[in-house]
């Protein structure tokens, strides 16, 4: 089985040497590395957060929303905005109700009259959909910068100071967020297993005209999993925002998503959290350990290696790997 | 009944196989070559020069480059304006490093280094296709932008970068008219040139990859080949897009010149104007061009001037709207209402 | 497909050309008494929470000078907005579109945008338009015989950089103390984060100490490995020279990795509100730099508040004004028109063209008695400008946020010129030969 797979251990092989190595070779103090290693994994919560949104709605009707990172700006702009004028759950339960009404919109407008089409014109229609919720959110919510206050406190704590020097800074605020993404997951996994609504969407998943043969309502059930991913969006928009700040670059940085479904597998919830994981880690190391290294060996203008790490190893894996660590294997390979 | 082919008969091969068969065409084709290289520069302002003919003209470019790619092959890309930054450093660095190089020997060198980056980049189509690919060129995109914005030596250690107005053979380019006269030049020859390839034994590779790439391969059609020349030969009229709209159009530029956004608009161009026809890549970049014009000057005719702010984010709702309603209403664009146009002309005036 | 019927075709087709033609019948001015100011904007995206406070206190400033004073000299003043996004590319659209406009052309360009200012100074040369770069800009275009149509009124980035090293080095007690410390410049990815450098390395080789160089990519919104780097190295003081989103980012940062915020300096355009509050308490103890005007209300707001805002012709929300960045707004449109009416001394109460307007701004002498009298007592500092010397004396002081506003210090700062000077000369030289740019004999032409 090695034999056939040496290409993806090979890559395993790679990123798991390169993040030993600056441990390895006393190149930073283990103190140090430690909070390096936290802030990629808070970073690729974040990540999986958003992407997945994408899994959900890709698992459940094949459907690539390029717009999934605009969804969480404008759940986040709705929960800031109202929240100006009403208590914080309020303003997260009226944020819900927009975004279930977005859904069934693009549902109607969009998908349903694109259902046969081929993949491509489906990422075309949410790329529209994209810049179209671009405008709009900014028009009604306006383009400053706004706060989500979750009432966490955003100074360091330090810890464990006896057993490395100086201690480790984390970060409450990234603590909750890890543990909001767990719980997600959990609900998540609960509702596709346990609830009918659930099995139901696995159903679709794995084959609409058999799903649909045997009595499940399609429009409805799409309708559902851009709702489910609308509330996705939602939380990690409020977790985003609350961390940030809620303005318009969120959903460029949302973009970061894409390699994050690639790396996990298209159709994986799983596959989002761990490549997520990958990634998050995989860029601050790099960024931290491998740019200084750059920038002095080629006489760089500076680091920025975490704009493109996460899709050049999205592309390696593409080579390797395509249906990604947890995905299905349906990919047509050409 | 004024557009029909009737009563026209082809004595020879050559004159069958002619570029437009059909004298209507070919008059029509006279009459907008006469308009655009002798009305225009009579009758049209400098400012229709700059804001709308010669952005106008190299966004066509590009969009011809991107629709040989993602509309004659298939082959999607969503990060093409990578490659119009490697055809435009490119260009600068041949006229920095070596300065005795006609330009136009600049323009195909460095159309020629954007083929081959794109060549390189176009390698994982090889194996994956369709949204994958997608995923794939925006590493492209990304690393591309890294790399300019990073290694001093492509932009001469300077934050930004700004070359000399371009001369050749002692004709100095620095008027609008003549960037105009100059890019319509180029233009045209490789218009010429993209209709004869897709004319060709390429240009139906390429759509029968894109139509059905197994059956392609059974017939023998080497996808390898096929895929990608589709990349070096779109890369190649980026690049020369690129270089074009550095030296003529901006006349100064940064990394960030040549972003994402770029890229997704000449998607967006050739998605509204046409995939798969040379006609929608001039549509579509005419459409892009004027949209934001037209949306900043009819509300100030009316009289209901618009706040800048509301007038960027409603072109963007704009924009989105239009890319759903082309992709449901008529996702062969414009060009396709453009053939139906012509169609109806067969019969019009008359009834059926 | 019976997509469109004829008439539905017939109709779009006439409403194309109806579009084209109206296109073209925007090119016909009507000649009147006016003097038109192109407005540079952006008020959307990455930047627009720093762009629309300064767009706002130009746009108002030239509004009061119509309704309080009916003009220059009566000649009204009529604007034009053009959203830029800080993109380069659109800023070039909206020059172009712009520089034609009015009687006699633009009056000049404050583009708001080192980038921006980058591609239109090449175009200048041609166009004989000014482009007045109030505290950014070309940090050589200080030289008016090479730059001849650039205005870096009140300072550039070299004497910014040159300031906070001084201002370090005073708190270590002595520029020579500043030997093995270690300065970050976490910048903005960009000619506007990129230009103190050079200044910047020249102070490091003099003086000692480690330039650390972090360059952050537009957005700015991204800077978690930036600070984790930051928290590593440990430098001794960070300076901040970001824009935007990113400004308030980088505050965050600092609290969330715990970077005291009292070893933090900001260039002038990294020291306003927007960059602050959203940081909440984080930010109590930022410094940063304030030239021309600071935070605060004088007698020009009041005349605003009544010209304008109680008219119902205010162009932002009424509690901006007053803020870092409105007044700001309020200096540049300032300057510009009160070169218009000193060149108006010199060619008389008409509308004038860049090239007349350009000589207004060479002969700039903005002294404290004309401060008092145009309101700006407090909220502005001294200008005057020659052709060799296209900015006048830079001069700033440091402030800081101590939760609710800014403090300034007392204790004004100024550039080493023996140090800038030279290296002001040596660029300026380079530019012109690799453009091919004939320099202006200064001391021909009417100074």
């Amino acid at each position: 089985m090695l034999k056939k797979n040496w290409p993806v251990a090979l890559l395993g092989v790679a990123l798991l040497v390169g993040l030993a190595l600056p441990l390895a070779t006393g190149a930073s103090a283990p103190g140090f590395y430690i909070e390096v290693l936290l802030g990629g994994l808070m970073t690729g919560v974040l990540y999986s957060l958003v992407a997945m949104g994408f899994a959900l709605i890709f698992k459940a009707s094949g459907v690539f929303n390029f717009a999934q990172g605009t969804m969480v700006l404008f759940a986040a702009l709705a929960v800031a905005r109202m929240a100006e004028r009403m208590p914080l759950w309020a303003a997260i339960l009226l944020a819900m109700a927009i975004m279930v009404v977005l859904a069934f919109l693009i549902e109607r407008i969009v998908l349903r009259p694109l259902v046969n089409q081929e993949g491509v014109a489906l990422l075309m229609a949410t790329l529209g959909v994209t810049y179209f919720l671009d405008g709009f959110g900014q028009i009604v919510w306006g383009s400053d910068v706004y706060e989500i206050n979750l009432g966490i406190a955003k100074e360091p704590v330090m810890i464990l100071q006896n057993v490395f020097e100086g201690g480790i800074l984390v970060n409450k605020e990234d603590f909750v967020a890890a543990l909001i993404a767990t719980m997600l997951v959990v609900a998540l996994a609960i509702f596709f297993q346990k609830t009918p609504t659930g099995r139901a969407l696995r159903a679709v998943a794995d084959d609409h005209q058999a799903a649909q043969s045997i009595g499940i309502p399609l429009n409805r059930i799409w309708v559902i999993v851009w709702s489910v991913a609308g509330f996705v969006a939602l939380v990690a928009g409020v977790i985003w925002g609350s961390k940030l700040g809620v303005q318009f670059s969120l959903s460029q940085v949302a973009l970061k998503a894409l390699p994050v479904v690639i790396l996990g597998g298209f159709t994986s919830v799983t596959g989002s959290i761990v490549g997520g994981l990958i990634i998050g880690v995989g860029e601050k190391m790099s960024e931290v350990f491998l740019g200084p290294i750059l920038v002095k060996t080629f006489d760089l203008a500076g680091g920025g290696i975490e704009n493109w790490f996460a899709y050049v190893l999205a592309l390696l894996f593409l080579l390797v790997r395509p249906e990604g660590l947890f995905g299905e294997k349906l990919i047509d390979r050409v | 009944m004024f557009y029909r082919e009737n009563g026209q008969f082809k004595s020879s091969y050559a004159s069958d196989l002619q570029m437009l068969p059909i004298l209507q065409d070919r008059l029509f084709m006279a009459g907008l070559l006469a308009v655009a290289f002798v009305a225009v520069p009579l009758f049209v302002s400098d400012y229709l020069f700059l804001a709308i003919l010669i952005p106008f003209l190299i966004l066509a470019l590009a969009a011809i480059g991107l629709n040989l790619l993602v509309g004659y092959c298939g082959q999607i890309s969503i990060g093409h304006a990578a490659f119009m930054a490697v055809g435009a450093y490119s260009a600068y660095n041949l006229v920095l490093r070596i300065p005795q190089l006609n330009f136009l020997v600049v323009l195909a060198l460095s159309g020629l280094i954007a083929a081959v980056v794109g060549l390189m980049f176009g390698l994982p189509s090889l194996r994956i296709k369709g949204l994958y690919l997608a995923v794939a060129t925006l590493a492209a995109q990304f690393f591309i932008d890294w790399l300019f914005a990073r290694v001093k030596w492509f932009t001469n250690y300077a934050p930004s970068v700004s070359p000399a107005p371009i001369e050749i053979f002692g004709w100095k380019i620095d008027s609008p008219l003549d960037k105009y006269l100059f890019v319509l030049c180029v233009l045209t020859v490789f218009t010429l040139l993209a209709r004869n390839l897709v004319r060709g034994r390429i240009g139906r590779e390429w759509m029968a990859i894109r139509d059905m790439d197994v059956a392609a391969e059974v017939i023998g059609i080497r996808p390898v080949y096929a895929k990608l020349t589709a990349f070096a030969v779109s890369s190649f009229y980026v690049g020369v897009a690129g270089a074009l709209w550095g030296f003529v159009q901006l006349g100064a530029w940064e990394p960030l010149a040549f972003d994402l956004n770029l890229s997704l608009n000449l998607l967006f161009m050739i998605i509204i104007g046409g995939m798969g026809s040379l006609l929608g890549s001039y549509f579509g970049a005419a459409f892009i061009v004027t949209l934001p014009i037209l949306l900043n000057q009819i509300p100030r005719m009316l009289g209901v001037p618009i706040p800048t702010a509301l007038n960027a984010h409603l072109e963007s709702m704009i924009f989105g709207a239009l890319i759903i309603f082309f992709l449901i209403v008529e996702p062969q664009g414009l060009a396709r209402l453009w053939a139906i146009g012509k169609e109806k002309l067969r019969l019009w005036p008359f009834p059926h | 497909m019976k997509l469109m019927s004829n008439s539905a075709m017939l109709s779009a087709a006439l409403a194309v050309s109806g579009a084209a033609a109206l296109l073209g019948a925007a090119q016909v001015q009507a000649q009147a008494k006016e003097q038109f100011f192109p407005v540079l904007s952006y008020r959307t995206g990455a930047y627009a929470p720093n762009g629309i406070p300064f767009a706002n206190g130009y746009v108002d400033y030239l509004k009061l000078i119509d309704a309080r004073d009916g003009g220059i000299n009566g000649v009204k003043i009529t604007f034009e907005e053009c959203e830029t996004g800080y993109a380069t590319d659109r800023g070039v659209e909206c020059y172009e579109r712009l520089k034609g406009k009015g009687p006699t052309g633009a009056t000049a360009f404050h583009p708001l945008s080192t980038g921006i200012t980058f591609a239109l100074t090449d175009k200048s040369f041609t166009d004989h338009i000014p482009i007045v770069t109030t505290g950014y800009g070309r940090a050589d275009s200080v030289d008016g015989a090479v730059f001849g149509w650039n205005f870096p009124l009140g300072g550039t980035y070299w004497d910014a950089a040159d300031m906070l090293v001084q201002e370090v080095g005073k708190k270590e007690g002595g520029l020579d103390k500043l030997k093995g410390k270690k300065i970050a410049l976490v910048y903005h990815d960009s000619p506007y984060g990129k230009e103190p450098i050079a200044l910047l390395e020249e102070r490091a080789k003099m003086h000692g100490f480690q330039l650390l160089l972090l360059p952050v990519t537009h957005p700015g919104v991204e800077q978690k490995a930036t600070w984790l780097q930051i928290r590593q190295q440990r430098p001794d003081y960070v300076f901040l020279w970001g824009w935007g989103v990113m400004n308030s980012t980088a505050i965050k940062e600092a609290v969330a990795t715990g970077y005291p915020r009292e070893k933090m300096y900001g260039v002038w355009w990294s020291g306003a509100e927007p960059d602050v509050v959203p940081a909440g308490d984080g930010a109590k103890g930022y410094n940063a730099l304030v030239f021309l005007a600071p935070a605060g209300m004088g007698q020009v707001h009041k005349d605003i508040i009544k010209y304008v805002y109680d008219k119902g012709q205010g162009t932002g929300k009424k509690e901006e004004i007053g803020e870092v960045l409105y007044n700001r707004g309020l200096a540049a449109a300032m300057v510009t028109v009160e070169a218009v009416r000193k060149a108006q001394v010199n060619y008389g109460k008409k509308p004038l063209t860049g090239m007349q307007v350009r000589w207004g701004l060479e002969n700039l002498s903005i002294d404290e008695a004309m401060i008092k009298k145009l309101g700006f007592e407090g909220f502005m500092t001294p200008i005057s400008t020659s052709c060799v010397n296209h900015a006048g004396e830079a001069q700033a002081q440091i402030e800081t946020w101590d939760g609710k506003k800014w403090q300034v210090h007392p204790g004004v700062l100024h550039a080493d010129n023996s140090i800038i000077k030279p290296m002001i000369r040596t660029s300026a030289e380079k530019y012109a030969t690799e453009k091919k740019i004939t320099k202006r004999d200064c001391g021909k032409e009417s100074g």
